[in-house]
């Protein structure tokens, strides 16, 4: 009797942790069973165009280069932002900080973190666009720039946990020795504290790049959504999850158009899944340092 | 016992953590180009004794002192002390070695590049000299790039020697260099503190006994807090006048 409730409750226990297994791998056979037709016809070449033109009377064009370049430019301005803002927060928080001034930056980070992005794209639309549009002079502040700002504002929360446990996490005593050769406080923070902690830095940003690439609800509200291949700043541009957010709702199933957005969501995986590898291994290199 | 021109002195030094209170009244006059040996059981102020006389003590909060510390005559604890002159002048060796995540060259050259030497042919003569001075020279010259960490535990503990020398300083602090090294590597250590002595005046905390009658001109016991005895190490290990330093050193506690 005994024997055989503890089988069920193991057999709870594998299901509940395998599911995530379960779950990943359907995603993946979903997405390429959704998408497979498309490589037949009208074949993936038309996925490497520059025009997206999905609708049209006459000539339906798939091309992705647009909508790719759309979220590179908007993910590399905002790693721009997010790195100097996340990094340098990071060391503050960790080494310069007192006790009062932490207790009281670290809640509001991390409510920075809760605040849903639908809000954030609406101050965005309602703040900042017009101030970017002021500050250019440009006919819409529905923007590159727009997105990556805010895109930045919702990474830094998590750029600044994670590089604060790596400076956290340096031996002390490499601290004891830069500041016993006579170095000053900044000096052993920029040459010795922030150079050990490089390696957990780095997986931060790889992470908060990947929090930025798939964001969605932020980039389609302010970006502008004109997909159209740039890298102005100053330009509207469409990137690949606005687009598939867009578009899916109204798509007619099994068309081109629809399998086409689902070769948008595979390379948008492939993308973030690629960050998190690397992000990961990074990470596992700098533990087993330590 | 008499030492004139001390190197280092303190003048009833008393240190706290917070309420506590981790030394009384030290008095102590130590001499210049000596090696002096601070003893006694775990916790008994010895260490926290010697970060005194480099103000690494200063990085601790809620700390605080009474009483006098002076290197060369002058008042160490005073506002218009240069923290970077006077750690360049003191240097220090830690108990658990801790070369930093650079590489050989990286770690030897970051004091003297700190103090504003950049020509790289002067950081490579000052390099080479630290690790010569060190005995670290011949083992490492062929891999000066490689990174600190996969030296082994005596070379990095004879790598931070030479870090600390890099800076030219004149009095070296070793907070017990040897207590995590093997034998062989302890023996190293000692005799390189036996040549670095003709040219620094060296303050040394250890816990075993058999080295500081090995590598010590004096030495000081220290039992909770307070300073014991102070003579020479001749005369401390061989006729104590105080009954706990000899209870101390044949090992009757401690």
């Amino acid at each position: 009797m005994k024997n055989w409730k503890e089988k069920i409750i193991r057999l709870l226990l594998v299901a509940s942790a395998s599911i995530s297994i379960l779950i990943v791998l359907s995603i993946f056979l979903f997405l390429g069973k959704e998408a497979l037709p498309f490589a037949f016809d009208p074949g993936l070449s038309a996925l490497w165009g520059t025009r997206w033109i999905p609708v049209s009377f006459k000539e339906e064009l798939f091309g992705l280069l647009p909508l790719l370049t759309g979220s590179i430019l908007v993910t590399v301005l905002a790693t721009a932002i997010m790195i100097p803002f996340g990094v340098l927060g990071a060391v503050y928080i960790a080494e310069i900080a007192r006790g009062p001034e932490r207790d009281i930056l670290k809640p509001f980070i991390e409510i920075l973190t809760a605040i849903p992005s639908v809000v954030i794209g609406f101050f965005g639309l309602v703040v900042l666009s017009p101030i970017i549009k002021n500050i250019f002079h440009l006919n819409t502040g529905l923007t590159a720039l727009s997105g990556a700002v805010l895109l930045a504002l919702m990474a830094i929360p998590t750029v600044i946990s994670i590089s604060e446990d790596a400076i956290r996490s340096v031996p002390k005593s490499y601290k004891e020795a830069s500041l016993a050769l006579g170095a000053k406080r900044l000096q052993t923070i920029f040459s010795v504290i922030v150079p050990a902690a490089l390696p957990g830095i780095i997986a931060a940003i790889m992470l908060g790049i990947g929090r930025v690439i798939g964001e969605t609800m932020v980039v389609l509200m302010v970006t502008g959504n004109a997909a159209k291949i740039t890298f102005n700043p100053m330009s509207s541009v469409r990137t690949m999850t606005a687009t598939i957010a867009a578009e899916m709702g109204e798509v007619a199933f099994g068309s081109h158009h629809y399998r086409a957005l689902f070769w948008v969501g595979i390379i948008l995986l492939l993308i973030t899944f690629g960050l998190n590898v690397i992000a990961q291994k990074v990470l596992k290199r700098y533990r087993t340092v330590e | 016992m008499v030492i004139n021109n001390p190197k280092v002195e303190t003048e009833a030094l008393n240190f706290y953590y917070g309420a506590t209170q981790a030394l009384f009244d030290v008095s102590i006059r130590i001499p210049e180009k000596k090696v002096t040996a601070l003893i006694g059981p775990s916790g008994c102020g010895k260490s926290t004794f010697l970060r005194m006389f480099n103000r690494l003590n200063d990085i601790i909060t809620g700390t605080h002192h009474k009483g006098r510390v002076l290197v060369d005559g002058e008042e160490i604890y005073n506002n218009h002390v240069n923290l970077v002159e006077l750690r360049k002048k003191v240097g220090m060796v830690f108990q658990k070695s801790n070369p930093f995540p650079k590489s050989v060259f990286e770690n030897v050259a970051y004091g003297p590049k700190i103090h504003g030497i950049k020509e790289s042919s002067k950081l490579m003569e000052i390099v080479e000299r630290s690790l010569k001075a060190a005995a670290l020279w011949d083992e490492v010259k062929d891999r000066l790039s490689s990174n600190a960490l996969g030296l082994s535990g005596g070379q990095q503990q004879r790598l931070c020697i030479a870090r600390a020398l890099a800076v030219e300083p004149e009095i070296l602090l070793m907070d017990e260099p040897a207590s995590a090294l093997d034998p062989k590597s302890t023996s190293r250590i000692e005799d390189l503190i036996g040549e670095l002595r003709k040219n620094y005046t060296i303050v040394i905390v250890t816990h075993n006994m058999q080295q500081a009658a090995r590598v010590s001109d004096y030495t000081a016991f220290f039992y909770e807090g307070n300073m014991i005895e102070f003579d020479t190490t001749e005369k401390m290990f061989t006729n104590p006048g105080n009954q706990q330093t000899e209870d101390y050193i044949t090992g009757r506690f401690g």
